[in-house]
């Protein structure tokens, strides 16, 4: 059963020896990105809150993007996914990044509909 | 056992089952089909609530101001214990892969050690899991609900939070809960709460530096805090409930939804962890029993492996949507 590991991070720039230096590696980048995430979420720089780009404030942009990066590590090298044929990979992968997609927009915008209509509707909901 | 190990019987007829068209087990590959479905519905209740976030965009309870925290200290520490929890399961993510690891150089005594790591991490999490309810439950402040639903919170003038019994006055009363034994059986109430809604009222108007802080957002994402004549007002024209905690009907941090959520996306979680634990009790025990060493392999580990990892991915976007955005 003895597999062979692919024992390169970040596109092949950080190599390690074997594969218990990998996980202990990858360990702690993930611990690290949680970090960055908890002290940006008690501290909140202004700049960023203010800053938004498409309707969404530049924090939780970064919060977003770091949580995939997260996602990224612990399917490729906690799940093995980087030792897996190329055929499993895309099936379960964009299987899933496609229906989730679909569906966050579609609700996220059924939502914010809603929103709209509460807001300019004749209709007082504060009371 | 047949069904669970796939052996090497059918090797080399295509139709028999002995081709890997992926290379990877039948046992692996039903376990990424799980998986997968079980992403979806999880993506289901985050979007669900994404939902309802944007429903109410403008008057969504603060994460940071609802778990703040931490067992046996008194304080504010936003975010201090979820992320502790989210370094407890990473960890024991880390754990369940040396396991996996020390699987295929079939190191009988380190998978049964680093099981037996993973199964304790799993453990804190789930407890850890189950006070963040129980303090959610129990409620930190007190609110007053409004007739449409609304949630009205106390500050004082410098902004800082006031507990429903730093200022409501003790009436005398005879106010005594309604129970089903004292008229028609499908008819009674809730347990009266501390303080009530006259009581709440009464202190209020007595106390000249009371705010009212209603939940809709100011531009700076911050709640918006009443003056003292509006806060007045407010109270005596639609002040109807005191609400202590949460439940799924009554949520003195804000919108009912939230509380349900919480409870549904959390629950659901920590079911999976729970379940988690459980499985990789009964894989240790294989371990330990030395089923693998026999069967000459730990594929066994290496599935609910996976599992474990994918509880601990999903806790990851849990954590960034729940307690972070």
């Amino acid at each position: 059963m003895a597999h062979e590991h692919k024992l390169a991070i970040f596109r092949g720039t950080l190599k390690f020896k074997n594969n218990i230096q990998k996980i202990w590696g990858v360990l702690i980048f993930l611990s690290i990105i949680t970090a960055v995430e908890v002290v940006l979420g008690i501290i909140k720089p202004e700049f960023l809150i203010e800053t938004t780009f498409i309707r969404m404030k530049l924090l939780n942009w970064i919060f977003i993007i770091l949580t995939i990066v997260k996602a990224y590590y612990i399917t490729w090298d906690f799940m093995h996914m980087r030792d897996e044929v190329k055929g499993l990979r895309r099936a379960v992968v964009w299987t899933g990044i496609f229906l989730i997609s679909y569906l966050v927009f579609i609700l996220l915008t059924e939502g914010d509909y809603i929103f709209e209509v509460y807001n300019t509707g004749f209709q007082s909901w504060n009371f | 056992m047949d069904t669970t190990v796939t052996n090497n019987d059918a090797e080399g007829t295509t139709w028999g089952g002995g081709n890997k068209p992926l290379r990877a087990s039948y046992g692996k590959l039903m376990m990424w089909f799980f998986i997968l479905s079980d992403a979806l519905t999880f993506s289901g209740f985050l979007a669900a609530y994404g939902f309802s976030r944007f429903k109410f965009i403008d008057a969504w309870p603060i994460a940071d101001e609802v778990f703040t925290h931490v067992p046996f200290i008194h304080g504010n520490f936003p975010m201090i214990y979820v992320a502790f929890m989210t370094f407890v399961l990473i960890m024991s993510s880390v754990t369940m892969v040396l396991a996996v690891d020390a699987g295929h150089h079939l190191k009988h005594k380190s998978v049964a050690f680093y099981m037996f790591l993973t199964i304790i991490g799993g453990i804190i999490f789930v407890g850890s899991q189950g006070w963040e309810w129980a303090t959610f439950i129990k409620g930190d402040y007190g609110a007053v609900e409004t007739k449409g639903g609304k949630i009205l919170q106390f500050v004082d003038t410098d902004g800082n939070r006031m507990a429903l019994g730093d200022f409501a006055i003790t009436q005398v009363g005879e106010r005594e809960q309604h129970l089903n034994k004292n008229g028609v059986w499908f008819s009674d109430e809730a347990a009266p709460t501390t303080y009530s809604i006259e009581e709440v009222k009464a202190g209020f108007e007595a106390t000249p530096n009371a705010l009212i802080r209603i939940q809709t957002l100011t531009e700076n994402g911050e709640k918006t805090v009443l003056s003292r004549e509006e806060s007045l007002a407010k109270l005596a024209k639609d002040g109807k409930l005191v609400v202590e905690g949460a439940n799924l009907i009554h949520n003195e941090y804000g919108a009912p939804l939230f509380a349900d959520f919480f409870f549904f996306i959390t629950g659901f979680h920590g079911f999976h962890v729970f379940s988690g634990v459980m499985i990789n009790i009964i894989i240790f025990f294989n371990v330990v029993l030395g089923t693998y060493e026999r069967r000459g392999h730990y594929e066994m580990v290496e599935k609910v492996g996976l599992y474990w990892h994918f509880v601990d991915l999903v806790w990851v976007f849990v954590f960034t949507f729940f307690y972070l955005v």
